[in-house]
């Protein structure tokens, strides 16, 4: 009894209910004829999609930056890379990687710029993050509309000029990451190991890298700036270091992301994407000032568990989609949780 | 302590550097808009009526330190219910918006005590909290409209209701109660409409906050906002003077959207409370407020710069570039970027003065 207690107290009632839905989900759907194989590798999929996002949280989070809501800059870097690998007609993995390569420069100015920003607003981080990320959002839109991109699968037909609203990848690099060792059983169930094996790399370099002596300094430095200074961390370059890392790795993750969805989504496409990145990593156990890998794994599954079942069991039940709203609820209601949850922490 | 004439300088460009950059891009985007001086002049005067009363509900939660109240969608929220019953059961004109009013009220007042009991758990943090909060009651809004309506909750106009028999459709229409606020006595001057029984409204709020700044509560919302600390051990509910200042900005901001609506007529069901929040924050700080500071000026003030440039930027944009979109994108990047500025000054000032305090304690300099 006194384990089950321990072990409710250390993952919170938050949680421990989102997974009994989620498992609730999964009980009811073949009862309501939705093909369990089909819902997980709904799932999978969507795992691997967001898994990148999510763990782009982290870094920032470990550093004392609190969540970042800012994401948005570092996915318009991805758009950025997206796009000009379309332009440059490259195709397969190549196409891919390109994207990568020059999201990546974009990303790390865009992180610097960012960092300085936060840096000067210590303390009022989250709020700012979101409007950055809004108003940057806002500015690409007039961006789309007046960059020189030409390529015809890309610009609006009859005006020859100006990013299409949604791009199809399809004939460029669709699913080039996703298909690298991939296999399908039987009908319905298809497993993206390349997207799989990329996102495990990732997070094992993450590992890697909190565990080197800067990723130590920059956890120092969000459990206890003072303390930090004290042993002579530079504060202010850590931060800046943590947010050009998850502004470069929001980059990656669209990319990757968009390789498996088949469309680059432009204009307000990013606006909220921020969101569900956020409510995921806290769905897994994070909390506003610590945030573990795990958390990002566990809380994507969880997320994008709740995301794929609802609508395909809640439909057949209710013969209404209600997926939208459940979406809203649970992902601003774990936001909210874990905003005034730390604070009573905190507050003796 | 005295500042130099350069210092005065500088300050002031700081704390008005948002209405300064307004007035500029005004300046230069009327002429090239191409609008007439009174079709602006009647359109601003239309704006005060409507947008006004949204904004001035953002000022007490600001006296009493809790910042910019993005929680304000959920005052709106309950005004737009009350909106729908009143066009269920067909009541129109004044009495119709009355009845809302008093419908909507209670609804309010309940959730504004949620909203501030929420924020009292995330002292520090308010702005980012209700901000979340307005995104997770637009879901239970969403919940109870869309799904709850017409199934738990009768409604009777079939007009009202989604074909397939429970749920508000996605634009409600108000043509009960349509201008009957603005209309109740109005008069032109030199061509252009004033809507006098909205401004009164308005005036009658106005004095409203100015003696209420004076009472007993209103000074200890002062004083909560200044050093929540010092206000306790004074012997002030800090947590209860906390609540009652967001439960009366939810109460306002929900009389706010019902006369918001009345001026447009039509409600986006699912969209309107969320656009009232946004546009409030960004005129209430292109005005020159701070999450600190605003004044009833800064109100009038910025509904004016704000709308002016909503109305302009898309001709201006369309004249000068040749493409209409690009000037409401434009529009729509100048209410966030406002919005980010007035935030990042504000922290920067903040985080400014604390480095100073703290210099000051080392000895050092």
């Amino acid at each position: 009894m006194g384990r089950i207690k321990s072990f409710i107290e250390a993952a919170g009632w938050p949680r421990i209910i989102i997974a009994l839905f989620l498992l609730g989900l999964f009980v009811i759907a073949p009862f309501v004829e939705v093909r369990v194989d089909a819902s997980i590798s709904d799932t999978l999929v969507r795992f691997g999609m967001n898994g990148v996002m999510v763990l782009a949280m982290v870094p920032m989070v470990q550093a004392g930056c609190g969540l970042n809501f800012g994401l948005p800059l570092g996915i318009i870097a991805g758009l950025l890379g997206a796009v000009t690998s379309v332009e440059l007609e490259l195709t397969g993995i190549l196409g891919v990687l390109a994207a990568m390569c020059i999201a990546i420069p974009i990303a790390v100015l865009f992180g610097w710029a960012y960092g300085l920003l936060l840096n000067r607003v210590k303390g009022g981080e989250m709020m700012i993050a979101t409007y950055v990320g809004f108003s940057s959002v806002a500015f690409m839109c007039i961006m789309w509309l007046l960059l020189p991109y030409k390529s015809p699968s890309m610009v609006w037909g009859y005006a020859g000029t100006g990013l299409r609203t949604t791009i199809s990848v399809d004939g460029y690099w669709i699913r080039a990451i996703s298909d690298f060792l991939s296999f399908q059983y039987g009908k319905y169930f298809y497993f993206p190991t390349g997207m799989f094996l990329f996102f495990a790399l990732l997070c094992f370099l993450m590992w890697l890298f909190m565990r080197t002596k800067i990723g130590t300094a920059m956890t120092t430095v969000g459990s206890n700036p003072d303390y930090a200074r004290a042993s002579g961390v530079n504060v202010d370059r850590m931060r800046t270091i943590s947010v050009i890392l998850s502004t470069v790795l929001g980059a990656v993750g669209i990319i990757v992301y968009e390789q498996s969805f088949g469309f680059i989504q432009l204009y307000m496409g990013p606006f909220t994407m921020a969101f569900p990145a956020v409510a995921a990593i806290l769905i897994g156990g994070a909390s506003v000032n610590k945030a573990t890998i795990l958390n990002v794994v566990i809380g994507t599954i969880l997320f994008q568990g709740i995301l794929t079942m609802t609508p395909s069991v809640i439909n057949s039940i209710v013969q209404t989609d209600m997926s939208e709203v459940v979406r809203i609820v649970v992902s601003n209601g774990m936001i909210l949780y874990a905003l005034t949850r730390v604070v009573k922490v905190k507050s003796r | 302590m005295k500042y130099s004439l350069r210092e005065q300088i500088s300050h002031f460009l700081v704390q008005y550097a948002v209405p300064i950059i307004f007035v500029l891009l005004s300046i230069v985007a009327i002429p090239l808009s191409r609008f007439s001086t009174e079709y602006l002049v009647q359109e601003m005067v239309a704006r005060l009526a409507r947008d006004s009363f949204l904004v001035l509900s953002l000022l007490i939660p600001i006296m009493a330190g809790m910042g910019l109240n993005f929680g304000m969608v959920l005052g709106a929220m309950a005004g737009e219910i009350g909106l729908i019953f009143i066009t269920d059961w067909n009541v129109m004109g004044v009495q119709g918006m009355l009845l809302a009013m008093i419908i909507s009220t209670p609804l309010a007042i309940l959730l504004g005590w949620m909203c501030g009991a929420i924020l009292n758990k995330a002292k520090g943090r308010e702005m980012v909290t209700s901000f979340i909060l307005g995104f997770f009651m637009n879901g239970v809004y969403q919940l109870v409209v869309l799904y709850g309506f017409g199934n738990i909750i009768p409604i009777k106009n079939p007009a009202l209701v989604l074909s397939r028999g429970f749920g508000i459709r996605n634009v409600t229409n108000l043509a009960g109660i349509r201008h009957c606020l603005d209309d109740l006595f109005s008069f032109n001057i030199m061509g252009i409409t004033i809507p006098a029984a909205t401004f009164l409204l308005i005036g009658a709020f106005c004095l409203f906050i100015t003696w209420f700044s004076r009472t007993k509560l209103g000074q200890d919302m002062r004083a909560v906002g200044q050093d929540q600390d010092v206000a306790g051990s004074t012997g002030i509910p800090v947590e209860r003077t906390r609540i009652i200042s967001i439960v009366i900005s939810t109460v306002l901001a929900c009389y706010g959207q019902i006369i918001f609506l009345q001026n447009i007529g039509t409600m986006n069901t699912y969209n309107s409370h969320e656009q009232a929040g946004m546009f409030a924050i960004a005129s209430l700080l292109v005005g020159g407020a701070s999450v600190s500071r605003a004044t009833i000026p800064n109100v009038f003030l910025g509904v004016i710069l704000f709308h002016l440039m909503f109305v302009v930027s898309p001709m201006a944009g369309k004249y000068l570039i040749g493409e209409a979109q690009l000037g409401e994108f434009f529009r729509v990047f100048i209410s966030y970027g406002v919005i980010a500025i007035a935030l990042v000054l504000y922290s920067w000032r903040r985080h400014k003065e604390r480095e100073r305090a703290r210099r000051s304690l080392r000895g050092a300099e």
